[in-house]
């Protein structure tokens, strides 16, 4: 750590500047610690980080997003996530929050790239739009390339937040008039942690930072890049309606019986048994509920191309580019029925075309069978 | 007494399926069906009227069940196969099935011309498969991979047995599990449409032929016309050096 770094307030710091008791810094740093997927006696370690690491340095960029990342952050489950990682000492820069604007805020964020240099958290919500020239989000004069580019430069990680800045989500959808481009594809010889989701769980987000802040380095990645703590499993694997699913018992349409039951949502598009996410265990606001505990099948928001991978209320395969109501079984059975007209019309001209050869084949067969009977 | 049989030909018993491959056959016959049937409820399950209590059955349960044990058995006879393909007689060889010849090709085209377009011209007699049929086998294996690869991916987040896990990567080729369930979704047409073909082929090939092409698959044996026979020992594509 440099000088200007170890100057820095603490997190617990901060905490009890903020009016909490410790009681409520314990109760955060052993929810965090689950959350991470930490043993119990991980608890001290991650305490002992909040009280005596610096705050980490952010930059959190914005491009092509709906922010609801950042709504989704700031309303995670414990408040001290939103008041003391996201909260304005904790961000350098980040558009949506910050008091600061205009050159004021340039200049924030051009002071923590320089001051932190190699030492800050690039956080970019949003995908870069790259037709055009990039035209398509352009903030204070420079393209997002050239922002991402610049702010990745010094950067010790980058997370992505959301679909967007993982995997492109609904703005990449065919035909992606933006040429929206998720980050991993941009920004070379960096750790991408890619947090998808849209949003992604708060208490995810919040896991990830902590984490880093604990560790010093970025959590376990899957082979897409997703810290395994939290996507490692699907959302079919911790749902509370799967005993429904293998009994083979499904609601049929949104009003029906089944519905009223509690019934697994397979049949109306539930794409849980494709979705790593950690949805069920977490819940959401607060561990409230999330979609499937609502009555409403998991539309896949944190998997790649969702939006263009078939319909959100039904699970049947898609066909791209075969018109939209082309699933892969109407396709299947035309391509049937096509195939059934080819090999009834074969066997058609097989009796003309081989008139010869089948007669002499018969006609050998009924003299064998004349000198038999002879 | 001589002319009497002139124009009936006098046919050579030629062991052209062994048990391996016909045991391969048929298992991979019934382990196929097995997987379409499930993999069809599976994809899309049927409304039960039951009234029976959720805890007391597992419909869905053994649909998946069968489908994993018979993906397990189409997945290790599929692996034998290809050994054999290795050790087997010439018909069963892999250079039946593997166009890299150019002798292949000729072929094929020739078999296109005569069997599928039916010109008229010198039919053509194979003793094994056909330079064509041969080929469609190896689209098959083609398949095989393909569903193998996605099916094993996509079981590979569910297993606990390091075998599965070794296909964890090919979701992530893909882009995650929605795509690759849709590609094992599609490619099952594969098998459904190669099966109508493969079975009225036969039928088509036990006709115009009369060498007892339907029954080779139960005992092993063709009848092949001496003068076939003598004229080329072995028509079939690729000979192997114990092919004189
Ligand atoms: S509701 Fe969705 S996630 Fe839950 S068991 Fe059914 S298919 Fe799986």
């Amino acid at each position: 750590m440099n000088d200007a770094s170890v100057k820095q307030p603490t997190y617990y710091e901060e905490v009890e500047r903020k009016g909490y008791s410790r009681r409520d810094f314990m109760k955060f740093v052993s929810m965090m610690t689950a959350f991470i997927g930490l043993e119990n006696s991980a608890i001290g370690d991650v305490a002992k980080a909040l009280e005596t690491k610096p705050r980490l340095p952010v930059i959190w960029l914005h491009f092509q997003e709906c922010t609801c990342c950042s709504e989704s952050f700031i309303r995670s489950s414990h408040p001290i996530v939103a008041d003391i990682l996201l909260d304005k000492i904790s961000l350098d820069y980040t558009e949506t929050l910050m008091a600061a604007s205009g050159v004021q805020a340039e200049q924030a964020m051009k002071n923590t790239m320089t001051k932190y240099k190699g030492q800050y958290i690039l956080c970019v919500e949003g995908s870069v739009p790259m037709a055009a020239d990039g035209v398509y989000c352009m903030i204070g004069g420079k393209t997002s390339l050239q922002i991402l580019e610049e702010a990745a430069e010094g950067a010790a990680a980058i997370i992505a937040w959301g679909s967007c800045a993982s995997n492109g989500c609904v703005q990449a959808a065919k035909p992606n008039p933006t040429a929206a481009t998720p980050i991993h594809k941009l920004v070379k010889g960096k750790p991408v942690i890619k947090v998808p989701g849209c949003p992604p769980i708060g208490e995810v987000m919040a896991g990830v930072i902590v984490h880093y802040l604990t560790f010093g380095r970025i959590p376990e990645l899957d082979k897409l890049g997703r810290p395994k703590a939290f996507y490692s499993k699907r959302v079919h694997d911790s749902c509370y309606r799967r005993p429904f699913y293998d009994a083979g018992l499904f609601v049929e349409s949104f009003d029906d019986e089944n519905a009223k039951k509690g019934y697994c949502l397979y049949k109306v598009g539930c794409k849980g048994p494709s979705t790593y996410n950690a949805c069920g265990v977490m819940k959401w606001n607060n561990g409230t509920s999330y979609p499937i505990q609502s009555g409403h099948p998991c539309i896949g928001c944190s998997e790649e191309n969702y939006w263009d991978n078939g319909r959100l209320y039904e699970r049947a395969s898609s066909f791209a580019g075969f018109g939209i109501e082309a699933t892969a079984d109407n396709i299947g059975k035309a391509a049937l029925a096509a195939t059934g007209v080819a090999v009834a019309a074969h066997a058609i001209a097989t009796n003309v075309r081989k008139k010869k050869l089948i007669f002499e084949l018969e006609k050998e067969g009924q003299k064998s069978e004349k000198e038999l009977e002879s | 007494m001589s002319t009497k049989y002139l124009h009936v030909h006098k046919l050579r018993r030629v062991y052209v399926w062994e048990k391996p491959v016909r045991i391969y056959h048929w298992l991979n016959v019934v382990v196929l069906l097995a997987l379409i049937i499930t993999g069809f409820y599976i994809g899309n399950p049927l409304a039960q009227l039951s009234t029976k209590e959720a805890s007391d059955r597992y419909t869905m349960g053994w649909f998946r069940y069968v489908h994993f044990v018979a993906a397990y058995i189409f997945f290790f006879n599929f692996l034998f196969r290809i050994y054999w393909g290795f050790v087997g007689n010439k018909y069963a060889n892999w250079r039946q099935f593997v166009p890299f010849s150019k002798k292949f090709y000729k072929e094929m085209w020739y078999v296109i011309r005569m069997d599928i377009l039916m010109l008229k011209g010198r039919e053509h007699m194979s003793i094994g498969h056909n330079a064509m049929a041969g080929f469609t086998y190896f689209l098959t294996f083609l398949a095989f991979l393909v569903q193998c690869l996605t099916g094993f991916g996509l079981y590979a987040a569910m297993s606990t047995w390091w075998f599965p896990k070794l296909f964890a990567w090919v979701p992530s080729l893909f882009g995650g599990d929605i795509i690759t369930r849709q590609i094992h979704h599609w490619a099952m047409w594969f098998f459904i449409l190669f099966a109508i073909v493969h079975v009225y082929l036969v039928f088509y090939h036990d006709y115009v032929e009369g060498r007892g092409e339907m029954s080779s698959m139960g005992g092993g044996w063709k009848f092949i016309e001496e003068e076939v026979f003598e004229r080329n020992h072995h028509q079939t594509p690729n000979p192997t050096k114990d092919t004189k």
